[in-house]
């Protein structure tokens, strides 16, 4: 195997050159510019870091950004599965379409989703006026960041599932039903198991892309201080307002948060592929 | 028999209720905002539309967007090849680790993206007070949104390249040298070929992606009409401007490079399985 391994790398050329390109391209792209913010927010005290991460306009904005990016990636998570599933298990006409069409948020320009999502939610939108007649208001209201996440992050989960779900094996699914299992009974026991890590993961995924939103969510959400601001328009607000100290220390927080939810991922779908390939 | 061989949810009141409820999803969530769109941005008649979009600033939008993506894309081109190429070829320690530095951008936000470039490169930042000294200045002009647009765009080629490079496997290319290919002849000939469509399913997403990005350019163009105005900054504008169907009408240009990127998928999806479905038949024969 060793040998095996050496001469591989001797055989197969351009080891140097390719790693040397990938090795420049992610140091000057990726990780240098992670420089100026350690350079910005060491130039702040303890108490001044602090003191900007707490302030109550901010925290406000952290709480209403988890709960909305929570709602939006579980509300995927139930309608992605439902996606996926009828993707792979049923034969009907146009399903090539909806194929294609589920990863049209990917495609769309976030500012476009934006202002579509806002036309079509506002008081006089085609959506608007049937929710307003029961008394539902998306548009510049929390629930407007939750449909704006929501629309954006959609893919993650129906792509991660879908894969799975073609992958399944139909004998246990058959042995079970045969036995004289329900339908629901099957799917919890049967199908459930092997599908959940795909989902926690496609979920995980929905929900960071929530978190670092922005573009779809500004135009719905209303951004009223308090109420409806998430924290990357905070941070935005912060950089117009030439605070690049304050902006700074927001963003360090989510970057930090981004980056450790990147790596659980990774780490995750790494055990779980591992388990996979093991069996 | 028949009855061994069932799966769960084929009895038809399953599957139509389910295939119901997931058109229904796909109509309401997908389907009709592009209908919007649309409908908007041809709300005042073509005549109008088309106006709209011949408007000076309008096409320096359109003309500096199609720039910043025709410098984005070979960039990234190249990059993701090269990468995708290290870690599906070579075992190298720190391997397992770049893969994932590479979806950095598809974890942070466009905002926070555009801040790390602005805190750098601005006048203030160590490199950006070092450049311009030597009068350089990249923020709030086209080099800015070029760099963040790289940032934010440089995943697309390697995500789609490593998983069909792993599967794919390195034999044909060992022979190929084996058999006295120099290095370039044989990435052209053997490599080429086979990544041939998700390379370009890659360029068409990084395009989408780099002609559409809304956040990290916003923090670093400093909104000059005619200037340093991207396509989604100028929907942006017209809308806050109230100027609703202008606004759409652009969102409408992107919208369709967006219609473009999902047909060129559904195409290089259907010459990949047609390519899948060909090898074995061919090795049979």
């Amino acid at each position: 195997m060793r040998r095996l391994g050496r001469r591989n790398k001797r055989v197969l050329p351009g080891f140097g050159l390719s790693l040397g390109i990938s090795l420049f391209f992610v140091s000057l792209v990726l990780l240098l510019p992670m420089t100026g913010l350690v350079v910005e927010t060491s130039g702040m005290t303890w108490d001044q870091f602090w003191f900007t991460i707490t302030d109550p306009r901010v925290v406000e904005s952290y709480k209403v950004t988890l709960w909305t990016a929570l709602a939006a990636s579980l509300f995927n998570g139930l309608f992605g599965l439902l996606l996926a599933w009828v993707l792979v298990r049923y034969e009907f006409p146009g399903k090539r379409i909806v194929d294609a069409v589920v990863d049209l948020p990917f495609a769309l320009p976030t500012a476009v989703a934006g202002i579509t999502l806002a036309t079509l939610f506002s008081q006089n939108g085609w959506y608007g006026q049937w929710l307003a007649k029961i008394g539902v208001e998306v548009a510049f209201t929390p629930l407007g960041i939750v449909v704006a996440m929501a629309f954006t992050s959609i893919p993650f989960v129906v792509r991660t599932v879908q894969p799975v779900l073609e992958e399944l094996s139909p004998a246990d699914e058959e042995a079970a039903v045969s036995l004289g299992a329900s339908d629901g009974r099957v799917f919890r026991k049967v199908i459930f198991p092997s599908l959940w890590p795909a989902l926690v993961t496609g979920i995980a995924l929905s929900f960071t892309r929530s978190l670092g939103e922005f573009g779809a969510i500004i135009f719905i959400a209303g951004n009223t201080p308090y109420v409806s601001e998430v924290t990357s328009l905070m941070i935005f607000i912060r950089l117009q307002e030439y605070d690049y100290a304050a902006a700074s220390a927001i963003a360090s927080l989510v970057l930090l948060a981004s980056l450790i939810l990147l790596f659980s991922i990774n780490l995750w779908q790494g055990r779980y592929l591992r388990r996979l390939e093991g069996r | 028999m028949a009855a061994q061989n069932r799966r769960i949810g084929d009895q038809p009141w399953v599957r139509r209720s389910l295939i119901g409820l997931a058109l229904a999803i796909t109509l309401i969530i997908l389907v009709i905002p592009v209908v919007v769109i649309f409908t908007q941005a041809l709300s005042t008649g073509w005549s109008a539309f088309a106006g709209n979009d011949l408007d000076e600033y309008t096409l320096d939008a359109i003309g500096l967007t199609l720039f910043v993506a025709a410098l984005t894309v070979p960039l990234n081109l190249v990059f993701g090849t090269a990468l995708a190429w290290s870690v599906t070829r070579f075992r190298f320690p720190g391997r397992k680790l770049l893969i994932t530095l590479i979806d950095i951008p598809f974890a942070v936000s466009p905002v926070v993206a555009g801040l790390l470039y602005l805190l750098l490169y601005g006048r203030n930042g160590w490199l950006g007070s070092w450049l311009s000294n030597y009068d350089v200045q990249l923020m709030f002009s086209w080099p800015g949104i070029v760099m963040v647009t790289v940032f934010v765009t440089c995943p697309f080629v390697a995500r789609e390249l490593i998983p069909l490079m792993q599967q794919q496997g390195s034999e044909e290319e060992e022979a190929g040298v084996v058999l006295g290919a120099s290095g370039w002849r044989m990435f052209r000939k053997i490599t080429l070929p086979n990544i041939k469509w998700a390379l370009i399913y890659g360029v068409v997403l990084t395009n989408a992606r780099a002609v559409g990005e809304f956040g990290a350019v916003s923090v670093v163009s400093g909104n000059v009409r005619g200037e340093t105005n991207t396509l989604p900054l100028h929907v942006e504008l017209l809308y806050q401007d109230y100027n609703i169907v202008g606004a759409f009408a652009s969102a409408s240009l992107l919208a369709g490079i967006a219609i473009l990127t999902l047909i060129a998928k559904a195409f290089v999806e259907w010459r990949q399985s047609r390519a899948e479905h060909a090898t074995p038949e061919e090795g049979g024969a």
